[in-house]
């Protein structure tokens, strides 16, 4: 089990003096599906790219902490009662990855001359190897560091000697068993990571690459924007796969109610200005489907 | 082992470098370059006259020709003293023309060559390795399929005396001059080593002819002349790789390649270039390109301080075909002035060229073509792309491609693009696991594949490794 934790979450961008959240709190739990909700400049995707570490934000104020269980990585990685809280911010965006922090872009990169298939072992083994770095006990890290200065001691024609813990052969297999349950092309394979994909196609790789590094906690950006009926229905089933087969907490940040008929939420939350402004359950996207976001502003605030 | 090479190498004290071994040099010329230099030159190869004349020859043009100074924005080379370059040294082994086996090589120079690789190359059954140590090809060796099939591969000095009609033709005749450039005059004084590739009328060599250069001299120059005659019908590939260690003072080289592309027939040619960060590397590189030929140059330039490389097709027959793929690495303090060029003299001729250059901590690379498209070469087309992503503010990339068009009947086609690598790039594969250095290389990787897939896997392993060891700055 994992826990997500924002508590009074200020920040602003970087270079500048620009509020944009002004408050933030919010918990979301393994297996858990959220719903992020709110008008254009809210601060729903600054919340996103806060908690995976974007360089563009600073955080004037608050925390945001992951909580987890002795369990949460398998049998192989021990985690002692004082490696059970983790303050995010304190930590590098690949190592809050490998922590089980997930996002799904609003505008994926596109990454020429790199395969999919590359990139996402690349991606598979450096979790874990990170995984393995922040949980190690306190020796046997020289041994590395010595290796790595020493230039062309392994020859160049070798190639890098380390093919990481999950090789060639056992990740195909494991990529083509995702896409399957996507129902995506296996081409996707050996095209560049997004490069010339789709809107829809590039929000499909998102989820995909979500169901390959099995995060504990997955905040996913509007995903549903520039998705067809059928592509939303293969990316709510996607989404949905995710609580259900490996027990990820969903954050799901969306302008709509449309994709909360697939996927549906446990808890809605409405951000205004840089706050939660309301929370609740399924029924108030509804409510907010008929009446609008004035209608929170109202309700909280006094005011249209 | 003489008691002079003894001396010489108890004499040799200075601090080592990581890869710098120990000189046991049988012949080492005095610094400078004159006339008497030149002839010792020859007369220790044990060269026919002609060669000598030849060599004399470029040594007064090569007095003659001023400096280059004057290119807008090319690379300094104030700090190049070419008088004080010994341009020649031979490596001390039994025989001259080099060794065929592997276990006859002194030990320090296969230490060398196991860091580099060779081995696992030529375990890779490669289908032939020259490889040059200093100025002389001590390695050889060759399949005895191509033998039978008349295919020539061996040191070009040995070519001088085994195939003196075909050299005489061939060697800096019609297709690099001595006058043509400086150092091109200079290459044809003191050129020593490098290869020598004949394939005969309709015949295939499928696997890459590879051959090593590295500098392990200090003060000494490399000059290597490579040769390649591809008759009618012929198909070929050649590979060179380069990696030179660390040294005090800046060295030189200047090589020489020229390729005889004939009808119908291929030729690819492919360098990866690693020359240590005090090196001139300034190269002449030239193909003629019969009816319907084809040529690629294939070029990955990494290392050395300041490099002019210009790789030049001459497509001379009607339906000749030239690629250019060239990739530049520029780090600190390195000047990377590379480009190509494509003379466009018959009919229905095209070219592609495609380049690449990567920037960082205040390198520069600069792209500097031609395209020179003749009158009366009707129905000829041509593409430039050229790429450049620069890792920080500090470094920059310039662009200058240049097109001569005389034919109206033409189809040209140019694209550039410079751009800093993407925060959000980086950010986005950060965010998939990977840190920063190892989101940078993965970009990096990505950037160069359109030039890594056209090299054998072997290359490709090694080209990409020695840019993420250029990008990790664990090279000299």
């Amino acid at each position: 089990m994992a826990r997500l934790e924002l508590s009074n979450l200020h920040a602003e961008v970087a270079d500048g003096d620009e509020k944009i959240l002004e408050g933030v709190d919010l918990e979301v739990e393994s297996g858990e599906i959220h719903a992020l909700m709110g008008p254009n400049g809210s601060g729903k995707s600054t919340t996103a790219k806060v908690i995976a570490g974007h360089p563009a934000y600073e955080v004037t104020e608050g925390e945001v902490l992951l909580h987890i269980e002795d369990d949460e990585f398998g049998e192989d990685i021990e985690i002692d009662e004082d490696q059970r809280t983790w303050n995010l911010l304190d930590l590098e965006p690949n190592e809050r990855a490998a922590l089980g922090i997930f996002l799904g872009f609003q505008y994926p990169a596109e990454i020429e001359g790199v395969t999919m298939t590359n990139f996402l072992r690349t991606a598979l083994n450096a979790k874990i190897e990170e995984r393995e770095e922040l949980f190690e006990e306190e020796d046997g890290d020289s041994d590395e560091d010595e290796a790595e200065d020493e230039g062309f001691e392994s020859s160049p024609m070798e190639g890098p000697a380390d093919e990481g813990e999950i090789g060639v052969a056992e990740f195909q297999e494991i990529l083509q068993e995702k896409m399957e349950q996507l129902e995506m092309d296996e081409r996707f394979a050996q095209r560049y990571l997004n490069a010339g994909f789709s809107g829809g196609e590039k929000k499909q790789n998102e989820v995909l690459q979500a169901a390959i590094l099995e995060p504990s906690i997955a905040v996913l950006d509007e995903i549903d924007s520039g998705l067809d009926i059928d592509r939303l229905q293969d990316v709510s089933t996607g989404i949905n796969a995710l609580p259900d087969e490996q027990g990820t907490g969903i954050l799901q940040i969306t302008h709509y109610q449309r994709i909360l008929d697939y996927v549906e939420p446990d808890h809605v939350h409405v951000m205004l200005d840089g706050e939660i402004a309301k929370s609740g359950d399924a029924s108030l996207a509804e409510e907010l489907e008929d009446k609008g976001y004035d209608w929170v502003r109202e309700e909280v605030y006094g005011t249209a | 082992m003489s008691s002079e090479q003894d001396h010489l190498k108890d004499t040799d004290t200075e601090a080592r470098f990581e890869f710098k071994k120990e000189q046991n040099a049988a012949v080492k010329s005095d610094k400078g370059l004159t006339e008497e230099i030149i002839r010792m030159i020859s007369e220790d190869k044990d060269e026919p006259d002609w060669m000598l004349e030849r060599r004399l020859r470029a040594l007064k043009q090569y007095q003659n020709m001023p400096m280059p100074t004057d290119w807008p924005g090319q690379p300094d080379l104030t700090q190049l003293d070419v008088e004080e370059i010994v341009p020649y040294i031979r490596p001390d082994v039994d025989q001259r023309e080099g060794v065929d086996d592997w276990t006859d090589l002194p030990d320090e120079i296969k230490d060398t060559f196991d860091k580099l690789g060779i081995p696992e190359a030529e375990k890779n059954a490669l289908s032939g390795v020259g490889a040059q140590y200093e100025s002389e090809v001590v390695y050889q060796n060759m399949q005895e399929q191509w033998e039978e099939k008349g295919v020539i591969f061996c040191n070009m000095d040995k070519a001088v005396q085994e195939h003196p009609e075909l050299v005489k033709e061939h060697f800096m005749t019609t297709c690099v001059p001595p006058s043509d450039n400086k150092f091109a005059a200079l290459h044809g004084a003191v050129w020593s080593g490098g290869s020598f590739v004949y394939v005969p009328e309709d015949v295939t060599v499928e696997m890459p002819v590879q051959a090593y250069f590295r500098m392990n001299s200090e003060g000494m120059g490399q000059f290597e002349h490579t040769l390649i005659i591809a008759e009618e019908g012929s198909e070929v590939h050649y590979i060179e790789g380069c990696s030179a260690p660390k040294y005090g003072t800046h060295n030189l080289h200047s090589g020489g390649v020229e390729v005889f592309v004939g009808e119908d027939a291929h030729v690819q040619y492919s360098t990866v270039q690693n020359w240590s960060k005090n090196t001139f590397n300034l190269n002449t590189k030239r193909a003629i390109c019969e009816e319907n030929g084809t040529m690629e140059w294939v070029s990955g330039s990494m290392g050395s301080k300041a490099t002019m490389l210009y790789p030049c097709t001459i497509l001379k027959g009607r339906g000749a075909t030239d690629t250019h793929i060239t990739i530049a690495f520029a780090g600190e303090g390195q000047d990377i002035d590379t480009g190509a060029k494509v003379y466009h003299n018959a009919p229905d001729t095209s070219s592609t060229i495609e380049s690449k250059s990567i920037s960082k901590d205040g390198g520069r690379t600069n792209y500097r073509g031609l395209v020179h498209i003749a009158d009366g070469a009707e129905n000829s087309s041509t593409a430039v792309e050229c790429d450049a992503l620069m890792f920080d503010n500090e470094s920059t990339s310039d662009t200058m491609p240049y097109m001569e068009i005389e034919e109206s009947k033409v189809d040209v086609a140019h694209e550039a693009t410079v751009g800093k690598i993407g925060d959000e790039d980086i950010f986005y594969l950060q965010s998939r696991g990977l840190d920063d250095d190892d989101a940078k290389k993965m970009i990096v990787a990505g950037f160069i594949e359109p030039i890594t897939e056209e090299l054998p896997i072997e290359y490709a392993v090694e080209l990409n490794r020695l840019i993420e060891l250029e990008m990790e700055g664990s090279l000299g």
